[in-house]
């Protein structure tokens, strides 16, 4: 939310949804290597020459988890409404219409069912590009439905988060959307379903404040800035330089508040792996514990 | 220091004073017409307060003079018993917990601290609680829990602290897992935004069965300064984003994010701390007793009911 302007100043994210194919080749917003368009792609969106990882379009985000064929999406029931009557320079309704003919999608997050190297999951996949993958009253709806019928069906749920937070546009009621979908988590943790988080770039205030980290397992993608606060606004306050790497994946994981840092190559492998082990220890019931021990 | 708008009614109470000094040293009876000018400063206090923009309001949920959580927690708990620390890190000023009595029932208190002066705001962190603060309140939760006791927590933030030490110890974390420790509560939970409540870090001790607000307290996703840096590049736009973030007490009631207004008195809660302080404890005392007596499952269900059906979309037929 507060960091939208800034991220885009920072890190201009290219045109690469589907919908509006770009050059045929990209420069790497990391290292500035020239880089084939098509084997970027072909590569998940990591720069051959110094492995950074740019931002992923949402279809290949589930097209890279996802088992191939085994993606049911189950979102795009419920739309987003300007409760508030909200206008700053232009009206949210007129924003939210334009960028959901873009997007092709009423918000900013999709949802659904899938197999991930054949471990029964729901999915949901975040999706940055829509007014910076904002939690509105939509995202945080589609995310309880998520977290419901995954209890309901005996799924694990897998959570791609990439948000610049809460949608201010939606005032208190986006606030109200943290707790939302924190409840609704309960369906999978009074069934012992694993509920795992990637958290990608970038992940920051009220979601990772709330749903994004309250996974059993909590992964994050090489250099994704995942904060509470953003480093403008910390700085802002503090009037000093921030550590370098500050808020970057790999500090994170050293201050200990993240499971591992996984490259995105490694990420189906890796989820499916402890996917299948909290799924086989639920599975021998409560207290059982190995033999020998 | 009076605010902008209230220079009117501070205009007409010095000339009553003057006039009533003026009266006394003369030995002249002006008792119409100060009876005259009083009324018309009723009237006048009455319009303006009916009428107060939302960032009006803003700067009288910040105002100061304001009675603050302390206040509150003096006019309804007795046998008040602070317990500090969080047994990892260290104890947070920003958010006091501890034990009382409310109607003889004993309950955890939790109460976002602003300071009263320059000096008390300065060790208070200007009520902005670091990750030791909420961590602290979580294990008042659990003893909550525990022991039976009702939770009773007092909103007044501007917001979790964003600094270097809180984002390195997991702030979004300690909000997230606030939120979750509340929202599993098996005893009843109530929360009063007494002056600002700010975003996450207000929320973090939110999650309540009732959620009541002052007339004039505010509660929003982000302060209308930092909103209006973003949607309009210019923080000085703050009065219009406090419009557009609808974020006062009738807003949030309309909205289903509140339960209930708590009346202030006339001029404000920093005009008669002790009368707003007074009708704050008994609207919770009023919450407490409305929860009594409904046992632990249909406490966590309703709960979490609550918080579930937040928000507004359009639903297509499912």
């Amino acid at each position: 939310m507060a960091l939208e302007r800034w991220f885009r100043r920072q890190r201009p994210t290219r045109g690469d949804d589907d919908a509006t194919p770009a050059g045929l080749w990209v420069k790497c917003s990391a290292c500035h290597a020239q880089l084939y368009r098509k084997d970027l792609v072909a590569h998940l969106y990591v720069c051959k020459e110094c492995g950074h990882h740019e931002r992923m379009p949402v279809a290949a985000r589930v097209a890279m988890l996802a088992d191939e064929g085994s993606f049911e999406s189950w979102s795009g029931d419920v739309r987003p409404v300007d409760a508030l009557g909200f206008v700053d320079v232009e009206p949210y309704a007129d924003r939210l219409a334009a960028v959901q003919q873009k997007a092709g999608r009423p918000d900013a997050i999709v949802t659904g069912a899938a197999l991930i190297e054949g471990e029964r999951v729901a999915l949901a996949v975040m999706d940055f590009q829509f007014l910076g993958g904002s939690m509105g009253s939509v995202v945080g709806e589609e995310i309880a439905r998520a977290a419901e019928r995954a209890g309901e069906e005996d799924r694990a749920l897998v959570m791609v988060a990439a948000s610049g937070g809460a949608r201010m546009q939606e005032g208190a009621l986006s606030l109200m959307q943290m707790a939302k979908t924190t409840v609704s988590l309960e369906c999978l943790a009074s069934r012992r379903l694993p509920y795992v988080c990637v958290l990608t770039d970038p992940t920051t205030g009220g979601v990772t404040a709330s749903f994004a980290t309250l996974g059993d397992v909590i992964f994050a993608e090489p250099d994704a800035l995942i904060c509470f606060a953003g480093p403008r606004v910390i700085q802002q306050t503090i009037k000093q330089d921030l550590p370098a790497g500050f808020q970057r994946a790999e500090f994170l994981l050293r201050k200990g508040m993240i499971d591992d840092v996984v490259p995105r190559g490694e990420l189906k492998r890796r989820l499916a792996a402890v996917i299948g082990l909290l799924r086989a220890g639920a599975a021998a019931g409560p207290g059982a514990l190995p033999a020998g021990g | 220091m009076a605010l902008p708008f209230e220079k009117p009614i501070e205009d007409l109470e010095s000339k009553i004073r003057e006039m009533q000094a003026y009266a006394d040293e003369q030995q002249v009876d002006l008792v119409e017409e100060i009876s005259l000018l009083e009324q018309r400063l009723e009237r006048l206090k009455r319009e303006t307060f009916a009428h107060l923009t939302r960032w009006q309001r803003v700067l009288v949920a910040r105002a100061p003079g304001r009675p603050t959580a302390l206040d509150h927690v003096g006019a309804f708990v007795d046998d008040f018993v602070e317990l500090h620390g969080d047994r990892a890190l260290g104890d947070d000023p920003a958010l006091v917990a501890g034990l009382g009595r409310v109607d003889g029932a004993g309950v955890v208190v939790l109460a976002q601290q602003k300071g009263r002066d320059t000096k008390e705001n300065i060790y208070r962190n200007f009520g902005m609680a670091h990750p030791s603060g909420y961590r602290k309140a979580m294990r008042m939760m659990e003893m909550a829990d525990k022991f039976g006791l009702a939770v009773v927590a007092l909103i007044d933030t501007p917001g979790a602290y964003p600094g270097i030490a809180a984002e390195e110890q997991g702030q979004a974390w300690v909000i997230a897992e606030s939120i979750r420790r509340m929202s599993r509560l098996r005893v009843p939970a109530v929360a009063v935004v007494v002056g600002e409540g700010g975003s996450g870090g207000a929320l973090a001790i939110g999650v309540a069965n009732r959620v009541l607000i002052l007339e004039n307290a505010v509660y929003s996703v982000i302060s209308p300064e930092s909103c209006a840096a973003i949607r309009w590049r210019d923080a000085g736009e703050a009065p219009r984003a406090a419009e557009a973030l609808k974020l006062t007490s009738a807003d949030l009631l309309e909205q289903g994010v509140v339960d209930e207004v708590v009346a202030e008195p006339l001029g404000g809660a920093h005009k008669d701390p002790a009368a707003a302080v007074a009708a704050t404890a008994a609207a919770v005392r009023a919450a407490l007793a409305s929860l009594r007596g409904l046992g632990a499952h249909e406490i966590v269900r309703s709960r979490a009911e609550r918080f579930r059906h937040m928000g507004r979309v359009l639903a297509d037929s499912a």
